[in-house]
C-alpha cells in the first residue's frame, strides 16, 4: 500500500475475485446442512435411549456413520466460511488478520479430522 | 484500512437505527451462526470423540453435560449443558429459517417492506415452535 499517488493508495485493496466462489460454497453447504442436521436431530430424538450401547450402535451403522462424516466435512466447511466473513467484518488490524487467517485455515480442518477419525473408529470397531 | 485523508461520512451506528424485524433477524443469523460454529461444533466433536473413546469417556460426557450424578461442579455444568443444548437447538432452527429466507432474498424476491417484515417475524415464530416440538419429542418419547 503506497501513500504517494492516488492510485498507489488504493492498489491492492480491491476485490480478490474469490467472493463469488465463497458465496456459492456457503449456499451449497447450507443446502447440505438442510439435509444432514435434521437427519442427526431426528435420529437423536427417536432413539429409545441415549446410553452408550444405543448411541454407539447407531453411529456404527453405515448410513449414520456416513451422515456424521458428511457433517464433519460439510457443516465444518460451512462454519469455516461463516467465521471467515465475521472475522473479515470485525478484525481490521494486520496482526489480527494474520491470526484470523491462521485460525480459519487450521482449526476447522483439525476439528473435522479429529471427528472423522472418531467416526471411523466407531464404525470400523476398536473401542 | 486505507482511507482518504480528512473526515469521511460515517453511517449511523447500531444504536441510532430504529429496530425492525429484518434487522433483528439479520443480527440473529450471525449470532446463531457463530454460536453453532463455536459452541455447537465443539460440543459435537466432544460427543463424537467420547463415543469413539468407549463407554467410560461417553459416560464422562453424559455426566458433565446432562446427568451430574456426583453433584458438586457437575450440577452447574449439567444445568449449563441443558441450557446450551436447548439454546443450540433454537439457534439451529433460527439459523435454518433465516438461511432459507436468505435463499429467497438471493433470487431477488421478498424485499417489499411488509413481506420482508412478515417473513422475518415468521422465522422467529418458527424457531421457537420447532424448538418446543423437538424437545417435547425428545423428553416425552
Amino acid at each position: 500500500m503506497g501513500n504517494g499517488t492516488s492510485i498507489g493508495r488504493v492498489r491492492g485493496l480491491g476485490s480478490s475475485h474469490h467472493g463469488t466462489g465463497h458465496f456459492l460454497s456457503s449456499r451449497l453447504t447450507a443446502v447440505g446442512n438442510l439435509v444432514l442436521i435434521p437427519f442427526l436431530m431426528i435420529s437423536l430424538a427417536l432413539m429409545p435411549s441415549h446410553d452408550y450401547a444405543t448411541v454407539h450402535a447407531w453411529a456404527a451403522k453405515p448410513l449414520p456413520a456416513t451422515a456424521l462424516i458428511l457433517i464433519l466435512i460439510n457443516t465444518f466447511y460451512h462454519a469455516r466460511l461463516g467465521i471467515q466473513v465475521m472475522l473479515e467484518d470485525y478484525v481490521h488490524e494486520n496482526g489480527g488478520k494474520i491470526a484470523a487467517w491462521l485460525f480459519v485455515n487450521f482449526v476447522p480442518f483439525a476439528g473435522a479430522a479429529f471427528g472423522i477419525v472418531s467416526v471411523v473408529r466407531i464404525a470400523l470397531g476398536g473401542a | 484500512m486505507a482511507q482518504a485523508p480528512g473526515k469521511r461520512p460515517l453511517s449511523p451506528h447500531l444504536e441510532i437505527w430504529r429496530w425492525g424485524p429484518a434487522m433483528l433477524v439479520s443480527i440473529l443469523h450471525r449470532i446463531t451462526g457463530e454460536g453453532l460454529a463455536f459452541v455447537g461444533l465443539s460440543l459435537f466433536l466432544w460427543w463424537v470423540g467420547a463415543i469413539a473413546g468407549g463407554p467410560e469417556s461417553y459416560q464422562t460426557f453424559l455426566d458433565w453435560v446432562w446427568l451430574a450424578p456426583d453433584g458438586g461442579l457437575q450440577t452447574a455444568t449439567a444445568l449449563l449443558g441443558k441450557v446450551v443444548l436447548v439454546g443450540l437447538t433454537w439457534a439451529f432452527f433460527q439459523h435454518m429459517a433465516s438461511g432459507i429466507r436468505h435463499f429467497v432474498l438471493d433470487i431477488g424476491a421478498g424485499y417489499e417492506l411488509e413481506t420482508n417484515a412478515r417473513w422475518s417475524l415468521l422465522t422467529i415464530l418458527f424457531s421457537v415452535a420447532a424448538t418446543s416440538v423437538f424437545w417435547a419429542a425428545v423428553l416425552l418419547h
